[in-house]
């Protein structure tokens, strides 16, 4: 398998060409331009066949994508931030209509201030969509979850987005293994819809859907999240026999014997991990739990991987504004609502608008957990990493 | 051209038992349209009247490819239908030849949805855009766009003691599109079916984006008999409020010049929603807005020379 140096919207980008969609419509935007430029580049040297539908803006782009999508077309687009947001209207559109569309996703924090850096609040602000969330560590995961997101999306009829963590991942060189074309078409098959306009009878996409039928409608929907867990777990095995890499929805680092969880989403996860190590070193049993996807939530992978925890510290890169705590330690808690109040939990929000955070802070609050644990009582359920108060 | 039976042959493409009121002017203008285009046509909606009463589920006016979004970016979508149609016939998925019309209301068209349609016809994406401009929003309950008429009184544009329905002039959006270089523009009006049909003909030969603007008179939110629908649109184009031409790779042409003279207020008269301009103290109101036609119109033969 060829090994590459690639960033990770280079890694992205190369696996939009493997792919090679029927219709690409994006809009570029700080700091997954460029894998709409690369894209581009790529439609300008007859690298791939894809329609490259460059809009006025992502509102556009992603509407252009659900027209193709519902077309017959395999549709990718790529998007951050600000961008992401102003698709909001046409994220529930699409996934309403099963539009299996794929979003390479960069994660930015959100305007005011302005800010170009990583943080989670751009796609933790469409969580509520009704598309397959999955959050990359590396450039590696990244390449590999945008192609598994294809096969993804078109089983379950869900649009799916892949995300990097902006510039920490999406501007940062790593060693990728690639596939060679012909594996990567021949593992995504040829494209499937559940429906298309050229479809022979005339179909009508999008009608006004009232009291009578609208409820069951979104209930299929929510049905096809639910299941699509089964899916992601099944795609993911058939990519790790194939070519002996993989991802679990959740990846566990070091819990066996853990009492103290760790857990964390994205590039912070290999932070984590040395700080685990430092940790285990001094003889504390702590274990990180990496959520590779977080919608749908894996609320039952997470009640057994976190049956035998005493003590969960939650690193959050974005907050709720609920005054509760970020989104992992909200949904989390509800998740293990039933074995509470055995396990406590420490929330910490973090690295808003790309803040860096270090393996010391991470083995810090390790410590401070430590001793809540022993203590029996969380002092603090909701504190800040690397802020200054 | 088609002749009338020709044309009858698709009338089933846009069936009766919708839910739009009677006499509405929109769906005449859609029935006329796809009449023109026929079968093989994919449409591309905006939120609006004409996509609500058509299509409550399970129930569909369309007989033919339909797609629906959201209010602002039916232009979006028609230019990823196309795209795919593109990328499916070189693939040898798609045989046949294909026409794509997305239409829009004048809300979705001149104010939330320009931007998407100023995109899509920029990018030189290959089809028709048709807007039904009905002058306000009609859907949530006639409030004013900018195609609403000086004067009109609207939900938000209200003629109350001190102000007299909307202040503002009308978007002359066809003067906007056309300046977008696009190769086919026009402006039409369900009341002359057979210039209309000639129109809607072009503007699917052309080898780029076309646009047409046609009036759609709107019984409910004028305030006229649902009897007097064709009346209103005729009159519209002799009282030279809503003139019809065309402009063919920049050659403007006026397809139809008024009978006889005939003052905008004669026309206004007619609609409720102008009936407080004729209230004493409005006079001079109705002066403006009749300097307003009159310039507009001289503006238009000047380029039409
Ligand atoms: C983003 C968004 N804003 C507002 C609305 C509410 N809305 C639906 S239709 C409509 C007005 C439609 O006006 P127009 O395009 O002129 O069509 P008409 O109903 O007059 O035929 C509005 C404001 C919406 N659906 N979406
Ligand atoms: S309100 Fe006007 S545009 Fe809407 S359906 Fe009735 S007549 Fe037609
Ligand atoms: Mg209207």
């Amino acid at each position: 398998m060829p090994r590459r140096a690639l960033t990770g919207n280079e890694a992205m980008a190369e696996a939009m060409r493997q792919i090679n969609p029927d219709v690409v419509a994006a809009y570029p935007i700080t700091p997954a331009t460029e894998i709409v430029q690369i894209f581009a580049s790529f439609v300008s040297d007859g690298l791939v066949t894809t329609q490259f539908i460059p809009t006025e803006s992502e509102h556009s782009a992603i509407s252009a994508c659900v027209g193709a999508s519902a077309a017959g077309a395999r549709v990718m687009t790529g998007t951050s931030s600000q961008g992401l947001a102003l698709m909001h209207e046409v994220l529930y559109q699409a996934a309403g209509l099963r539009a299996p569309i794929v979003i390479c996703e960069v994660n930015r924090s959100l305007s005011a201030p302005i800010n170009i850096h990583c943080d989670h609040s751009d796609t933790m602000g469409s969580k509520e969509a009704g598309w397959i969330q999955i959050y990359a560590e590396d450039s590696q995961d990244a390449y590999d979850s945008v192609i598994q997101a294809i096969r993804i999306a078109e089983t379950v009829f869900l649009p799916t987005m892949v995300s990097t963590d902006g510039f920490i991942i999406s501007h940062c060189m790593q060693g990728v293994e690639i596939l060679e074309d012909k594996q990567v078409q021949d593992f995504i098959g040829p494209h499937r819809s559940a429906y298309s306009l050229f479809g022979g009878a005339p179909i009508t996409v999008g009608p006004l859907d009232l009291q009578d039928y609208y409820f069951e409608h979104r209930r299929q929907l929510m049905e096809a999240m639910n299941t699509s867990l089964t899916t992601l777990d099944a795609v993911n095995k058939e990519f790790k026999q194939k070519f002996g890499r993989g991802y679990d929805i959740i990846e566990e680092y070091k819990t066996e014997d853990a009492d103290h969880i760790v857990m964390a989403m994205g590039s912070t996860c290999g932070t984590a991990k040395v700080a685990i190590d430092k940790m285990r070193a001094k003889g504390v049993k702590v274990g990180l739990i990496k959520l590779h996807v977080f919608r749908p939530f894996p609320h039952e992978q997470l009640k057994k991987a976190l049956s035998k925890a005493k003590f969960v510290t939650v690193l959050d890169r974005s907050d709720t504004a609920s005054s509760m705590g970020g989104p992992i330690f909200v949904e989390t808690r509800a998740a293990l609502y039933d074995q509470m109040p055995k396990i406590l939990f420490a929330d910490y929000i973090y690295g808003l608008g790309g803040r860096d955070i270090d393996i010391e802070e991470i083995a810090t609050v390790i410590e401070k957990g430590e001793k809540m644990k022993l203590q029996g009582k969380v002092e603090k359920p909701l504190d800040y990493i690397g802020l200054r108060e | 051209m088609p002749n009338l039976k020709e044309l009858s042959k698709n009338a089933g493409l846009f069936t009766g038992g919708h839910r739009a009121c009677a006499g509405c002017g929109g769906t005449v203008v859609i029935n006329q349209a796809l009449c023109t285009a026929g079968k093989n046509t994919v449409v591309c909606f905006a939120t609006g009247c004409m996509e609500v009463v058509t299509t409550i589920y399970p129930y569909t006016a369309w007989g033919l490819p339909y797609a629906h979004l959201g209010f602002e970016n039916s232009a979006a979508i028609v230019s990823g239908v196309e795209a795919t149609y593109k990328a499916l016939k070189q693939k040898g998925q798609v045989k046949e030849d294909w026409n794509f019309i997305a239409f829009g209301g004048d809300g979705g068209t001149y104010d939330i949805g320009l931007q998407a349609l100023s995109g899509a016809i920029e990018r030189g994406h290959k089809f028709l855009y048709i807007c039904y401009d009905n002058q306000a929003y009609m859907n949530t309950g006639i409030q004013r766009s900018s195609a609403t008429p000086t004067g009109a009184n609207t939900t938000t544009s209200p003629a109350g003691t001190k102000i007299q329905g909307k202040v503002q002039r009308r978007k002359n959006l066809t003067e906007i599109i056309a300046a977008h270089d696009t190769p086919y523009v026009a402006q039409a009006n369900p009341a002359y079916w057979m210039d209309f049909t000639k129109k809607v003909e072009k503007a699917l030969k052309t080898d780029g984006p076309s646009f047409i603007n046609v009036l759609a008179p709107c019984p409910l939110g004028w305030g006229f008999s649902p009897n007097k629908t064709i009346e209103i649109g005729k009159l519209a184009a002799e009282c030279k409020f809503w003139p019809m031409y065309e402009v063919e790779n920049g050659k403007y042409t006026l397809t139809y010049k008024p009978k006889k003279e005939m003052k905008v207020e004669e026309w206004m008269k007619l609609q409720k929603r102008f009936s407080h301009l004729f209230k004493e103290g409005n006079k001079e109101l109705l002066t403006n807005i009749q300097k307003d036609v009159d310039t507009k119109w001289e503006t238009l033969l000047k380029k039409c020379e």
